[in-house]
């Protein structure tokens, strides 16, 4: 039990160092891009490649299929099954993961450094890369499991919020749909959509390789040719995704559900990776409802009225656009007090903004907390496979603290008014709520 | 300070004359510390009708001391761009804070602090009790696999105090005053039942002098007793269905094992470890290869064992039915699993594969100290030394096929064993409600 969530959106946004991080950057000849950071502290290398092959980039009537192949990959490839490529990275004490999101797929590797390890380890994720079987016995299997985990998810409310959440934010954009698909999308697929789909997304031009720890510049290197040396040169055949359109309306859903408490979800769409007004709403969502127990909501809703044990917002920046949410669940009978309360308190920041104190506090606790974001090879690996990805400047982390102490109070009402409008939110209320009033 | 040994290649330990034990581990990879104050006091400390009392404690300890009013706690340490969070379980309640190097003077002022200035007002305790209850209609109420698990644990113990949920039940929460709390952080919150430990760019002899400054005041006291309440010896496997509104039911298969108490010595526990990681150490160990991909009979299933703790042991594996699969053939399914390695034993490729990841396992934890820091903290509260931490590697290396057969055979029999299984209830989804007017909600 802990006496709050997981402080939300460390990786949802780019942290910073104090000190300059030398991320070394190159391409190869078959279009992959590389990142990477030495450091031989630890005898450990972390690897993630990755790929513009997520959930936004299912094809109509087949969503799903981009998670499924990604799902996929390790499930069989170069000639091994899947119980023989888990048992070989066990063998060795490797770690195979990935993740997979709107924009992206990727995978990742952990593995000691030492020679025999390391080849081993790196051999079948390069199998897994550039060799899938997606054998067809193997997808019905993982298919069924998928569908199995679908079913399950909809006897969640929380997920039955996010869901009707998205949805409503992203209405009709490639955002707007589960990233694993629905039951009805995910039945039909076969085989042969998972190979023409990983064909057009996994090439090496589309690769980005991101390499953290007890390697040379060069074996980083020879690791990037190996990994890609398998795929489809160049960019392959993915269309750029649709910008994120603005809500022309509020909208209100109130889903019936017989849980104790509601949940609630309140947002619209946010801004894109890269979009210059970031900073400025990253640093005005602090004092909103991204910084705790410094944040208004959670001050406003909990800590005054002890009306929710977790209460937040975050803007979530993707490739095309993004999302500004708030989140809540609070006992069913308090719904209707406890959005008041949430609407009020956006309402007095949209008009008033942040005071000066606000301002410094959240600057201090941005700017004075970026050593830690970045103390593991680990967290360090996903900020420069985000880097890499999203095409951001190296320097991206070093600049960070600046960018955050140059952000004005005024900068952050335009920033907001520029990008929230609190007449057209979308409100979702997932309970046995008595309505929502 | 009474003693100063070292423990393990950059692990120092020793202990203030007021009894607070503290542990300091060197990392100079990044700038950073992390401290955590491990109190020695859980909810297994707790008695019917005064349940969750060490976790509403933990909520009432950011709410002010004389000299840090309600609030300011969270604040300080943002102000200088550090985290604090705390966390209670069975065992211990544990606060931490995550800061750069230079600011663990703060960490520890605002520790020792609270740790005997603690105001404790009607009022806030009043407005943080309704936080509570909302924490567990969203951690347990309105979750079926975590009312399984709390179904589970109320069962498989009866005399043991692991029975009772780490939050409380929900009418011992609504129930409790601020002078229980007051009682309970006057009996327990004493530097002689606490624990500091220290990971990160820091010199030992610094964080000793620090200790010394901040907590070094600070008076010991006598404890209360606590009773052993062993659990008697299980005698028949044990059956409860657990209703919730859900889509797809769910299995918990729990059995009685002995945990670690002399890490030198006990085998079984090392033993115990493997056989989790035989039937679930990765995708293609036992359940995963056989259960989900042959047999196609669990979407879902896993295994786990806690190696350390001061209460009794638990063996457990979960799993989720495969649609059009009956929870008596997963049943059957899972023990067919747990009988074939007390009959046949495991392979000589299994078991390496398990000491293989144990072993790098080791050298990967070395990347978080957060991480590192929860291990020294919990294995001491738990009542082992901190060479035990270091010694875990080699400890499992040791096991042998025949041993991990052996606890097999001997601990994962149906006499000790408790099945809880979800029932998913249907409820009336296809009537969403007319989007009400955005006015009627503001």
């Amino acid at each position: 039990m802990m006496r709050t969530g997981m402080i939300l959106g460390l990786l949802l946004w780019s942290g910073a160092a104090v000190a300059a991080l030398p991320i070394q950057h190159w391409q190869l000849d078959n279009g992959a891009q590389v990142y990477f950071v030495e450091n031989h502290d630890l005898p450990i290398i972390d690897v993630s490649v990755d790929f513009p092959a997520g959930s936004a980039y299912d094809p109509v009537g087949k969503e799903g299929v981009a998670s499924l192949t990604r799902r996929l990959l390790d499930q069989g490839a170069g000639g091994l099954t899947d119980v023989q490529i888990a048992g070989q990275l066990a063998d060795v004490g490797a770690t195979l993961g990935g993740h997979f999101d709107a924009d992206r797929a990727g995978v990742t590797l952990r593995t000691l450094s030492r020679p025999d390890e390391a080849h081993q380890a790196l051999s079948l994720m390069t199998a897994v890369i550039d060799k899938p079987a997606f054998a067809a016995s193997v997808v019905e299997r993982e298919k069924a499991r998928v569908i199995d985990a679908l079913r399950q998810s909809d006897g969640e409310p929380q997920v039955i919020a996010a869901v009707a959440f998205q949805k409503a934010v992203f209405a009709g954009h490639p955002y707007a749909h589960r990233e694993t698909g629905e039951i009805a999308t995910v039945s039909p697929l076969a085989s042969t959509d998972l190979q023409a789909f990983y064909r057009s997304h996994y090439t090496a031009g589309n690769a980005v390789i991101s390499l953290v720890g007890d390697m040379t510049r060069a074996q980083a290197d020879a690791i990037a040719h190996q990994l890609t040396a398998g795929l489809v040169p160049g960019k392959g055949d993915v269309p750029p995704l649709p910008s994120v359109p603005a809500l022309t309306d509020a909208q209100v859903r109130n889903i019936p559900f017989p849980s104790h408490q509601s949940q609630i979800f309140m947002g619209q769409p946010g801004v894109a990776r890269g979009d210059p007004d970031y900073y400025a709403l990253y640093v005005g969502n602090y004092v909103l409802g991204g910084g705790g127990f410094d944040s208004r909501l959670m001050n406003d809703v909990r800590q005054k009225r002890g009306l929710a044990y977790s209460v937040y917002s975050y803007f979530i920046p993707m490739r095309v656009g993004g999302v500004f949410q708030i989140g809540l669940q609070t006992r069913a009978d308090q719904t209707g007090q406890a959005l008041q309360v949430v609407r009020q308190t956006v309402d007095d920041f949209m008009a008033q903004g942040v005071t000066p104190a606000e301002l410094t506090q959240a600057k201090n606790s941005i700017v004075g907390g970026f050593p830690l974001r970045i103390d593991s090879n680990a967290k360090l690996l996903d900020y420069v496979a985000m880097i890499g990805f999203y095409g951001l400047p190296l320097d991206y982390l070093d600049t960070f603290p600046t960018q955050v102490q140059t952000v004005t109070a005024n900068q952050i009402a335009e920033a907001f008014r520029r990008h929230l409008n609190a007449g057209k939110m979308v409100t979702v209320v997932v309970g046995a709520a008595t309505a929502a009033k | 300070m009474l003693s100063v040994t070292l423990a393990h290649a950059g692990v120092q330990q020793f202990t203030l004359d007021n009894g607070l034990r503290v542990i300091v581990q060197e990392d100079h990879r990044s700038p950073v510390v992390v401290s955590q104050l491990w109190y020695r006091v859980g909810s297994m400390d707790e008695f019917n009708g005064s349940t969750g009392l060490s976790h509403m404690l933990e909520h009432m300890m950011f709410k002010g001391t004389k000299t840090v009013p309600d609030g300011q706690f969270s604040r300080l340490i943002a102000s200088v761009g550090g985290r604090e969070n705390a966390f209670t379980n069975l065992d211990y309640t544990v606060y931490f804070e995550q800061l750069q190097k230079d600011r663990l003077g703060l960490a520890f002022r605002l520790e020792a602090d609270r740790m005997h200035n603690l105001l404790l007002a009607e009022d806030s305790f009043r407005q943080e009790n309704r936080v509570v209850q909302e924490e567990r209609r969203m951690r347990t109420e309105d979750q079926p696999e975590a009312l399984v698990y709390e179904n589970l644990m109320a069962t498989t113990f009866e005399a043991n105090p692991y029975r009772r949920p780490v939050i409380g039940w929900m009418d011992d929460i609504r129930n409790l005053t601020v002078d229980d709390v007051r009682h309970w952080y006057q009996s327990w919150y004493a530097p002689n039942n606490a624990t500091l430990v220290v990971v990160g760019d820091v010199q030992p002899d610094a964080v000793r002098a620090l200790a010394q400054q901040y907590f070094g005041g600070i008076a010991s006291h006598p404890l209360p007793v606590r009773k052993p309440q062993e659990e008697p010896q299980q005698v028949g496997t044990k059956r409860i269905v657990v209703k919730a509104p859900a889509k797809v039911p769910y299995m918990m298969m729990a059995w009685h094992v002995p945990v670690l108490r002399d890490y030198a010595h006990d085998w079984q526990p090392y033993a115990l470890q493997v056989l989790a990681g035989v039937l679930d150490g990765n995708s293609g160990a036992r359940l995963g290869r056989v259960v989900v991909r042959e047999q196609r009979i669990a979407s879902e299933a896993s295994a786990s064992y806690d190696l350390v703790g001061r209460g009794p042991g638990l063996f457990v594996i979960d799993a989720t039915p495969m649609q059009g699969k009956t929870m008596a053939e997963l049943e059957a399914a899972l023990q067919a699993q747990v009988r074939s390695i007390a009959e046949q034993g495991v392979s000589a490729d299994e078991l390496r594969r398990v000491k293989s990841q144990v072993i790098a396992d080791n050298v990967y934890r070395r990347d978080s100290m957060f991480y590192q820091a929860m291990l020294l903290g919990e294995y001491v509260t738990d009542g082992l030394p901190v060479e035990a931490v270091a010694a875990q590697a080699d400890r499992v290396s040791a096991v042998t096929a025949q041993q991990v057969q052996q606890v097999a055979k001997q601990y994962l029999v149906d006499d000790a064993l408790t099945v809880a299984t979800l029932d998913p209830q249907p409820w009336d989804e296809h009537h969403e409600r007319p989007a009400v007017d955005l006015h009627d909600l503001r």
